[in-house]
């Protein structure tokens, strides 16, 4: 397997790029794996990572019915970040945080992280004065937040609309500056050869049509390219897990939507941190390529569509030509939409599942990218012990009986 | 912009409708367990495929009503008044 390197970039450049070896096999599936992980995005490929990694278990297959990172992997809008409200959450997201900061050089593989920072604008003295609570809940979790007053903002956003007669004016925001973008389909990607030049099996275009059981415990599952048996069995299946969950009669509080997201032709830099507004309901970062990548909330109604419907582009439109009346010229190129899990807290559910030998990694509804890493981690550490990392205790199934909710929903200040 | 058939109203806009939450559940009795209630107030049908779903039609008449919709296609099947 060829390490990457500026050594060998020259080297291959010099070459004629001939001598460059597939990123991971394309293995035919095993009769058994211990380890089957069903869904083959950042999540299923990070908990194989870190199951042959830190766990020892290379005997592990993720199998994949499109392609590796097709689904939400390659269709989210990037944004890592850690700004959550409850210590449970800020411990689980900053995890992930950190992971990302160490990644490209732990994978070998350049995942183009770019802390350049996020700012949510305050449209009122009365949002700045929650954002000042949030702000100060938040350091008490040791997670980087600042709270902005308006020519600060000003500072990190010059193209924002400057007019103070607006329905929705600057009056402050805050930041974290360790929060950024980083490229979705490389995070896919590193995982993937990473997890590979450790054996584990990815078999991609290998749907999953049933789910195997004996004796009250689950012994494998049935895809499109036959029965592959399991110690243990995995699930990170994002807007999909409902219907394959539901195949071993396990309930689940998710109700799947489509979370759409576009990009405008590309520009010079004019935007240079990560900016969000949750009173206009949109949020855009700028990519290297130089294209805006906006997004909003969820589409009106249940889907399990992966395209968005009219009205919430419209939306999501309408409010960035609100904050930045200077883009009202420029053109959308693509548009596009993904499944997404929402959970009644807007909080994960993780690890095991009362159907034995079955475990989850879902719920992570909008906000899924940013938690690949510690997600992935969690996976991995409940499919090697068959218990709960410390950090995805909080996050357990049984949350709903107990009422012991980790409602994100109203605390992060992030609509989900 | 996608039309939505009112049983009350006839077909309007899909921005008037406003979704609620999966049809037919039906509420436990006061002695039920909490799992029996978070079974209720909780978990999903998420249906992939025809679901049954109670929406209201906020911006028009303001009836409850129950329309019948395919979340992958998000064709509308058929809509009824509530109790019909």
């Amino acid at each position: 397997m060829t390490r990457y390197s500026a050594w060998k970039l020259l080297e291959q450049g010099l070459a004629g790029q001939t001598g460059w070896t597939p990123a991971w096999r394309m293995p035919v599936p095993k009769p058994s794996y211990d380890v089957v992980i069903v869904g083959g995005g950042g999540h299923g490929l990070s908990a194989a990572y870190y199951l042959a990694e830190r766990y020892g278990i290379r005997n592990v297959a993720v199998v994949e019915k499109g392609w590796l990172g097709g689904g939400n992997t390659g269709r989210n809008t990037t944004v890592i970040r850690s700004n959550y409200y409850y210590p449970e959450s800020a411990r689980l997201y900053d995890l992930s945080v950190r992971l990302y900061e160490g990644l490209s050089r732990e994978l070998n593989y350049n995942i183009m992280l770019s802390q350049r920072g996020m700012l949510e604008i305050a449209h009122s003295p009365a949002e700045l004065e929650l954002y000042a609570r949030m702000v100060n809940a938040m350091r008490i979790n040791g997670i980087d937040m600042e709270l902005l007053d308006p020519q600060d903002v000003r500072k990190l956003v010059p193209i924002l609309n400057p007019d103070e007669d607006i329905r929705y004016p600057n009056c402050g925001g805050m930041f974290q500056p360790r929060a950024g973008i980083a490229r979705h389909d490389a995070v896919a990607w590193g995982y993937a050869r990473a997890a590979d030049q450790r054996g584990v099996d990815l078999i991609q275009s290998c749907e999953v049509t049933g789910v195997s059981m004996a004796g009250g415990r689950v012994t494998g599952v049935e895809t499109t390219r036959g029965a592959i048996g399991a110690g243990r069995v995995g699930l990170a299946l994002a807007g999909n897990t409902t219907p394959i969950a539901s195949m071993v009669g396990l309930e689940l509080p998710l109700q799947s939507y489509t979370l759409q997201a576009m990009v405008s032709e590309p520009l010079k830099p004019c935007l240079h941190t990560v900016v969000a507004s949750l009173g206009i309901g949109v949020y855009l970062s700028q990519s290297d390529k130089g294209e805006l990548v906006m997004g909003g909330g969820l589409d009106r109604a249940p889907s399990y569509t992966q395209r968005g419907n009219l009205p919430m582009t419209q939306n999501i439109i309408s409010g960035l030509l609100e904050l930045f009346p200077c883009f009202e010229s420029l053109k959308v190129m693509r548009q596009w939409g993904g499944i997404v899990d929402v959970s009644p807290d807007s909080s994960p559910i993780l690890g095991p599942t009362p159907v034995d030998g079955l475990f989850i990694n879902c719920g992570w509804g909008t906000g899924g990218f940013k938690a690949i890493p510690a997600g992935g981690l969690m996976l991995a550490h409940a499919l090697a012990t068959g218990e709960h990392h410390e950090l995805s205790k909080p996050f357990d199934y049984d949350r709903f009986a107990r009422a012991r909710l980790v409602d994100e929903a109203a605390g992060a200040g992030i609509a989900h | 912009m996608q039309r939505f058939p009112c049983p009350h109203c006839g077909p309007r806009d899909e921005i008037e409708f406003h979704y609620a939450a999966d049809a037919g559940k039906t509420r436990p009795g006061r002695q039920s367990s909490p799992e029996d209630w978070a079974r209720y107030r909780f978990m999903r049908k998420n249906t992939k495929g025809t679901a049954r779903e109670l929406w209201q039609h906020a911006g028009g008449c303001g009836q409850w009503i129950c329309i019948e919709r395919d979340t992958v296609s998000h064709a509308v099947i058929g809509s009824e008044a509530l109790g019909s």
